[in-house]
């Protein structure tokens, strides 16, 4: 396959490898992973010398010395890691020459419509809960039980209003705000029914769920293995969840009085 | 509380964190107990050493570079990234908490606590990732000898 391709293989190429590379950033690849993947998709292909260059934004690609050549844009950066582990196992069973090219096109394309298994919203809502109350008790040192459902309760409650403001709105990190914004009323009012509880402690193991903190640890291991650009990137995106999280407590906090 | 009462309450603790942010981010359903077990692992190596009082800085570094390692073993059995261990596994020791307590400090206009928490922040992140390229380092090392002298003893056999 290595001799001069027509035109329409090498338009279903790009078009293949840049939705690969777009679903892959957009479940939360490391960067060196959805390069490494599209550079293995075209030459497995049969393209000997394809040019990639990733951004956490964009994605540039070109094929047979540039007189291919196309862009796209990443808009969305979540974690999804089932979309992160189709795409590796369908790369895996191209270059192990098991399926062809149009089919992986195909699968692809099945998979950037979102035909892959999802955990349906009650299941992730108690898996919130869960980290919200566990986490907790691990952080504060010394066992503290009277707040674990409250706890609990809030992070859930996080979830769900981050989960479908992240819908409602375009506007980025304003989700986290209102969330924010939202745990801390109900935190506020769980205090008073119950002067026992700590509201420190309970925003602590409710903001579990959002904080960045994952964000920040994958950004400084693209900095250290010389992604400066995307490292940065990721930085700035951590920096600015957490400042809409603070500053939605805060605000309220202020207001409420607590 | 005695010794073992919390050594287990932080086992059981520890897996339920893991697979609580497991669902929440999607991770394959076929990995699910996996990601939970390498959660305990990362916990349970950054609590011992932070009761045999190694300070912060080392407890992360070896929580983080027993789930490197372990991430990829794990990836080399089922076939998938190691990204979908790591990830939920290291859960635990990221610090979010003090990235929101700094912001909110600030927010409070109380500059020194923001400063302490903002410090604490740079310090967990910097070494869970160093503990993480340590153990790339160590897995690539230790292919990498096994790949030669693998070759050695097939030249001395010929």
């Amino acid at each position: 396959m290595s001799s001069k391709q027509d035109s329409s293989f090498y338009h279903d190429l790009l078009d293949t490898c840049l939705t690969v590379g777009e679903l892959m950033i957009e479940g939360g690849s490391e960067m060196y992973r959805v390069e490494d993947t599209m550079v293995r998709i075209a030459k497995t292909a049969g393209e000997p010398d394809p040019r990639v260059f990733i951004v956490p934004t964009g994605i540039f690609m070109s094929l047979d010395r540039g007189n291919y050549c196309q862009s796209i844009l990443v808009h969305e950066r979540n974690i999804n890691l089932e979309l992160v582990d189709r795409i590796n196992s369908l790369s895996r069973d191209f270059a192990a020459n098991k399926i062809t090219l149009p089919q992986v096109k195909e699968q692809v394309y099945k998979i950037a419509n979102g035909d892959f298994p999802v955990f349906p919203l009650w299941i992730q809502v108690i898996g919130a809960a869960v980290l919200s109350a566990t986490l907790m008790v691990m952080f504060i040192e010394n066992y503290d039980w009277l707040d674990f459902p409250a706890a609990a309760v809030v992070g859930a409650i996080g979830f769900v209003s981050a989960y479908y403001f992240k819908r409602f709105t375009k506007v980025k990190y304003l989700a986290e705000l209102v969330a924010a914004m939202i745990m801390t009323t109900v935190a506020v009012g769980i205090v008073h029914l119950f002067p026992a509880m700590i509201i420190d402690n309970i925003l602590t193991g409710a903001l579990m769920p959002l904080v960045p903190g994952l964000a920040l640890t994958n950004a400084l291991r693209d900095l250290f293995k010389g992604d400066l650009l995307s490292g940065m990137v990721k930085i700035c995106e951590a920096l600015l969840t957490a400042f809409a999280l603070g500053g939605g407590v805060g605000i309220i906090l202020k207001f409420l009085g607590a | 509380m005695p010794f073992w009462l919390e050594l287990i309450i932080n086992i059981l603790f520890a897996y339920l964190a893991s697979v609580g942010f497991a669902l929440t981010i999607n991770v394959p359903h076929r990995v699910l107990n996996l990601a939970g077990v390498s959660g305990i692992v990362s916990w349970i190596i950054y609590w011992l050493a932070m009761r045999a009082s190694m300070g912060r800085l080392i407890s992360n570094l070896l929580g983080s570079f027993a789930i490197g390692i372990l991430a990829i073993v794990f990836a080399r059995r089922k076939k998938c990234p190691a990204s979908v261990f790591y990830i939920p596994a290291i859960v635990p020791l990221v610090p979010g908490v003090p990235a929101y307590q700094a912001v909110r400090e600030l927010t409070a206009g109380n500059i020194n606590g923001a400063s302490d928490s903002a410090l604490r922040v740079i310090i967990v992140t910097g070494s869970i990732a160093l503990g993480m390229l340590l153990s790339n380092m160590f897995v690539e090392i230790f292919f990498r000898a096994k790949k030669f002298y693998k070759e050695k003893k097939n030249s001395y056999n010929n």
